[in-house]
C-alpha cells in the first residue's frame, strides 16, 4: 500500500466536502456569483477567500521543511512569465465556467449527482484536455528530433513545463 | 443577495484550503485539479497513481454528499445540453492551456503571490462574468 496515494485520495475526498459545502457543485450559485449584474451572490468569493487565507498560511508553515512527508521533494511551480498561453488559455477557461457553472473540480464531484450536465461537462473537459495534450506532444515531436548544437529556447520549455506541470 | 451563504462557504473554503494544504504536506504538490487530471491523458506522464487516487477521493466524496446531503447539487442551471459541452470543452483546453484552474490558480497560486496565478485568476473571472451574463439572459431557462 503506498501512502502517498492514500494521502492523495484522502485529500480528494476532503476537496470534495469543501467544494460541496462551499456551494461550488451548484452551477446557479456559480452563475449567480460569476455575473454581477444579476441578482449577485458574493457567497464564492468567501470560498476563494476562505481557501486562499488557509492555504497561505500553512503553505508558509510547510514549505519551511526540507521535504513533505511521504515525498522526496516539494515540486512546486517556477515559472513567472505571464504569456500569451496563460491569458488566452485563462480567458477559454473563464468563457466555459460561466457558461456551464461548472470549474473542473466542482464538475468532477458532480458526475455522480444523478444530473446529465455534469456527465456531459466532464466528458467534453477530459476531450479538450486530450486534445491539448495531443496538441502540444506532436509539437513538441520534430523541435526535439532537430538536435542543434545549444538547446534552442523552444527545446528547453517543456523541460521547465515539466518541472512545474501541476499548477492548477 | 437572497442566496448569500457566508457561513456555509466561509467553512467550504477552509476545507479546500485545508485539503490543499494537506496535498502539499504529505505529497509535496500543488493541488490544482486541472493539472491533476490533465496529467493523466499526457503520454509522457509515468506518475498517474497518486493522481486517480486523488480524482478517486473527489467521486466518493461526490457519492457521500448524494447519499447524505442531497442539496449540496441542488441549484442547478436549466441549459440545453449542448451548454455544458462546450463549456467542457473550452475548460477542458482552457485550464491546459493556461497551466491551471481555480484551484492551482486561485486558491494555491494567489497566497503563493503568483504573477502568473494573479493574471490568470483576474483574467478567468473576467470572462467568467461575461459569459455568466450572456449565459443567464439568452439560454437559462426562467432561472436567476
Amino acid at each position: 500500500m503506498n501512502k502517498a496515494n492514500l494521502a492523495s485520495g484522502a485529500v480528494g475526498l476532503l476537496f470534495a466536502f469543501g467544494l460541496g459545502l462551499a456551494g461550488m457543485t451548484q452551477p446557479g450559485k456559480v452563475v449567480g456569483f460569476l455575473d454581477v449584474t444579476g441578482d449577485w451572490d458574493p457567497s464564492l468569493a468567501l470560498v476563494m477567500g476562505g481557501a486562499a487565507l488557509t492555504f497561505g498560511v500553512l503553505y508558509r508553515l510547510i514549505t519551511r521543511r526540507q521535504a513533505p512527508v511521504l515525498e522526496p521533494v516539494f515540486r512546486l511551480p517556477t515559472r513567472s512569465d505571464i504569456d500569451l498561453p496563460l491569458i488566452a488559455g485563462s480567458a477559454l477557461f473563464g468563457l466555459g465556467w460561466g457558461l456551464g457553472g461548472f470549474c473542473p473540480g466542482p464538475g468532477l464531484v458532480s458526475v455522480v449527482s444523478g444530473a446529465l450536465q455534469p456527465v456531459v461537462f466532464v466528458a467534453t473537459m477530459l476531450l479538450g484536455m486530450f486534445l491539448h495534450s495531443l496538441w502540444t506532444e506532436r509539437n513538441a515531436q520534430p523541435k526535439q528530433e532537430s538536435s542543434g548544437a545549444e538547446p534552442s529556447p523552444e527545446q528547453q520549455r517543456p523541460e521547465r513545463l515539466e518541472r512545474a506541470p501541476v499548477e492548477g | 443577495m437572497e442566496n448569500f451563504t457566508p457561513v456555509a462557504s466561509t467553512l467550504g473554503g477552509i476545507l479546500i484550503g485545508l485539503a490543499a494544504a494537506a496535498m502539499l504536506l504529505f505529497n509535496g504538490r500543488i493541488a490544482g485539479i486541472s493539472g491533476i487530471t490533465g496529467g493523466l491523458l499526457r503520454k509522457d506522464s509515468g506518475d498517474k497513481g497518486w493522481r486517480l487516487w486523488f480524482l478517486g477521493g473527489l467521486i466518493v466524496g461526490g457519492l457521500i454528499m448524494v447519499a447524505l446531503r442531497p442539496e449540496t447539487f441542488a441549484d442547478t442551471l436549466d441549459l440545453p445540453l449542448w451548454a455544458p459541452a462546450v463549456a467542457g470543452l473550452l475548460v477542458g483546453v482552457g485550464t491546459r492551456m493556461g497551466n491551471g484552474c481555480t484551484s492551482g490558480h486561485g486558491v494555491c497560486g494567489l497566497p503563493r503571490f503568483s504573477k502568473r496565478s494573479f493574471a490568470a485568476v483576474c483574467t478567468f473571472m473576467f470572462t467568467g462574468g461575461i459569459s455568466a451574463f450572456f449565459a443567464m439572459r439568452w439560454l437559462a431557462g426562467g432561472a436567476a
